[in-house]
């Protein structure tokens, strides 16, 4: 029995503490451009875990997974067809995730991370600046992460067309963690 | 007999608006029927420039207004006919001030700028709100239905005056003047 609580102990005191995002105080929007004009979207369900000890960020992680189908955007149409196999093809392939393996300072509070995104079961190399401030009992980490849509294959075939929908999508993420 | 014809800027402002409000009118109808695709966002967005456009040239041309005044209608008209010449005129010039702010509302509304010309961001007239956004769209469907009796009214009162009562009506709206 001890030595379970022992083990138990050891368990959940890891290296660093992870600590789970706080949805309700996170969010993940995104902007791309249709026909010039800016158009703004958000992933209404995702979950993850933050390991960022401000002090100590070089052993900084995160991991976030992102349910591709709860996508919101400015119309119902525009929200349906983005569920299709020319874009996220949500229904085989429901969810991305995002891993930052590399966190260095950049003085203040002032951050960069390196890491990858896998979107439509695609992987690439991602890194951004982003800020991280204590706010109460939360960390508050705010940042813009551009990546090319096509790189990932969002909007294939006529949707390739960034004449229409720009390549760049500008990836808004607001993460609050207890840590 | 001809009467006076309108100054030719109203003349040129009144054609160009008419060829406009067509072209988003149809473009609108063309579009309502299709899936989303590339195309049909580009057509979204010309529907709106075309719009912005007609916004743009009912300005001008109420200025124009204030600036050359309306000849004198027909004198074979009755004063109730008259009456009903003016208001038909005045709800024009409502109709295309409201549609094009409907649809830019609209548009608002559901949280998607108006870039005219892919160049110029227009400010947005009212806070994102799906819901809202589609009322508007009810809204600016209703008023064009309306705006289209109405010019149905407009076009068949032009024509009734020229042909029928021989009053030479249309040449108010001629950029020639009658070669008689």
């Amino acid at each position: 029995m001890k030595k379970r609580l022992a083990l138990a102990l050891i368990l959940s005191v890891p290296l660093a503490q992870a600590a789970p995002i706080d949805t309700a105080q996170s969010h993940i929007g995104f902007t791309m451009k249709q026909e010039n004009a800016p158009v703004e979207g958000s992933f209404k369900t995702f979950s993850g875990n933050v390991t960022l000890d401000l002090a100590k960020p070089a052993a900084g992680r995160a991991d976030i997974v992102i349910n591709t189908g709860s996508i919101a955007l400015p119309t119902r149409e525009a929200e349906n067809e983005t569920h299709k196999k020319e874009w996220f093809n949500s229904a085989q392939i429901p969810t991305a995730r995002f891993t930052a393996t590399s966190i260095k300072s950049l003085g203040g509070n002032r951050y960069q991370f390196a890491g990858k995104l896998t979107l439509k079961g695609i992987t690439r190399d991602v890194s951004a600046p982003f800020t991280a401030q204590k706010q109460g009992a939360l960390t508050v980490v705010d940042g813009v992460l551009p990546i090319s849509r096509l790189a990932y294959k969002i909007g294939e075939g006529d949707w390739s067309d960034t004449s229409t929908v720009a390549d760049e999508v500008r990836i808004k993420f607001h993460i609050a963690y207890h840590g | 007999m001809h009467s006076e014809r309108y100054a030719l800027p109203t003349i040129l402002l009144h054609w160009l608006g008419a060829i406009l409000i067509v072209a988003a009118f149809g473009l609108a109808l063309a579009l309502s029927g299709m899936h989303l695709s590339p195309l049909k966002f580009k057509m979204i967005a010309w529907h709106k420039w075309l719009g912005i456009t007609v916004l743009g040239v009912t300005a001008l041309r109420l200025l124009a207004r204030l600036v050359w005044k309306a000849p004198a209608m027909p004198a074979d008209m009755s004063p109730a006919m008259q009456r009903i010449a003016h208001l038909g005129h005045l709800a024009l010039y409502l109709f295309m001030l409201a549609i094009p702010l409907s649809g830019w509302a609209m548009s608002s509304a559901y949280g998607i700028p108006i870039v005219y010309l892919a160049k110029f961001t227009l400010p947005d007239l009212i806070g994102a709100n799906e819901a809202l956004g589609a009322q508007l769209k009810t809204v600016h469907v209703l008023l064009n239905w309306t705006l289209a009796a109405i010019v149905a009214g407009h076009v068949l009162a032009a024509l009734k005056h020229h042909f029928v009562d021989r009053n030479g009506l249309l040449w108010r709206m001629s950029p020639h003047a009658p070669k008689n």
